[in-house]
């Protein structure tokens, strides 16, 4: 299992070799510098934890500062942990970079959604709507909330309410593109977030 | 958004001759049919050119047998073998969408000397 994180940095289109026009997310991945180790002896799992982007020193507390320090890391704005197989593949303060990657391979990509604020249950949960004319009123409702006889609304009924926002992983994306002399990777389609949110990269899991 | 442009200018074209909506042009499409090779031309008005960077589009328009062609093409486009521009037309405006609803001698854009 690898991993990196990365930035958003938007959409677009490039020409594959047939001349097809593919839509892809161009994201920012790396240098991510390896912060610590987590193993099954100290910490029950095994994992990488991992830095990414710049921060000013300044803006780190004291207990972010002093854990940055001990590992001799950089100030970075992101810590986050990418479980692996075997940690004592890789050192501490050494560089993770987009080149882990290969054109052609699959990924899992992770991100916060964009937030969608309150709203109703066709957007939020793919309702269907009523009929729009002929005489009916009855538009974007959600509809019965249930029977009759229990007299109450069962916990989890899908109602209207905030969306988006939340963790989202969208599978086996195709990489098309690795650059990493910039540090760009190019998956086709589209991932979850804005542009310049957080995303967490990792091999595919279903291959 | 720096990364972004610099991706996008690589895929750019730099042979891309300057032509706008109302003028008369020929673009020679390279099209792959069971392994072969050909190029086909398409020549006609252009009734608009659409987005910008390496995504921009433009929209060709002829009269072919009576009946009204409209195809698409992105600019950029390794497909594209090239664009000549036969003539400049005089128009004043960007989309040419009123060419649609004429015929026969109407549906001539003039000539820009």
């Amino acid at each position: 299992m690898k991993g990196i994180l990365g930035k958003k940095l938007g959409m677009m289109e490039i020409f594959d070799e047939a001349g097809e026009a593919v839509p892809v997310t161009v994201i920012e991945a790396g240098p991510c510098p390896v912060v610590q180790k987590k193993t099954t002896e100290a910490d029950g799992y095994n994992a990488l934890q991992l830095g990414f982007g710049d921060q000013k020193p300044g803006r780190l507390n004291k207990p972010q500062a002093g854990h940055l320090a001990k590992n001799k890391v950089r100030p970075v704005r992101y810590l986050r942990e990418i479980r692996v197989d075997d940690p004592d593949a890789y050192q501490v303060g050494q560089e993770i970079r987009v080149d882990i990657f290969q054109s052609g391979e699959r990924v899992d990509v992770t991100g916060t959604s964009k937030g969608r604020g309150f709203t109703g249950g066709i957007q939020r949960h793919g309702f269907h709507r009523g009929p729009m004319h002929h005489g009916s009123k009855y538009h974007r409702r959600p509809g019965s909330l249930g029977a009759k006889g229990p007299a109450r609304v069962f916990k989890g009924r899908k109602l209207p309410g905030r969306a988006g926002g939340e963790r989202v992983t969208v599978q086996s994306l195709r990489v098309v593109r690795v650059d990493p002399e910039r540090n760009l990777l190019l998956v086709e389609g589209s991932v979850p977030g804005i542009r310049n949110s957080l995303l967490i990269i990792k091999q595919a899991v279903k291959g | 958004m720096d990364a972004l442009l610099t991706v996008a200018r690589a895929q750019m074209r730099k042979d891309i001759p300057a032509f706008r909506p109302g003028d008369t042009v020929r673009v020679h499409v390279r099209i792959v049919e069971g392994g072969r090779e050909r190029v086909q031309a398409f020549a006609g008005t252009v009734i608009k050119r659409s987005g910008s960077g390496s995504q921009e589009t433009f929209t060709v328009r002829r009269v072919s047998y009576g009946v009204g062609v409209e195809r698409t093409f992105l600019v950029h486009s390794p497909r594209l073998e090239k664009i000549e521009v036969l003539r400049r037309g005089k128009v004043r405006r960007a989309k040419l969408y009123y060419l649609r609803e004429r015929q026969g001698k109407a549906a001539k854009v003039k000539e820009d000397k």
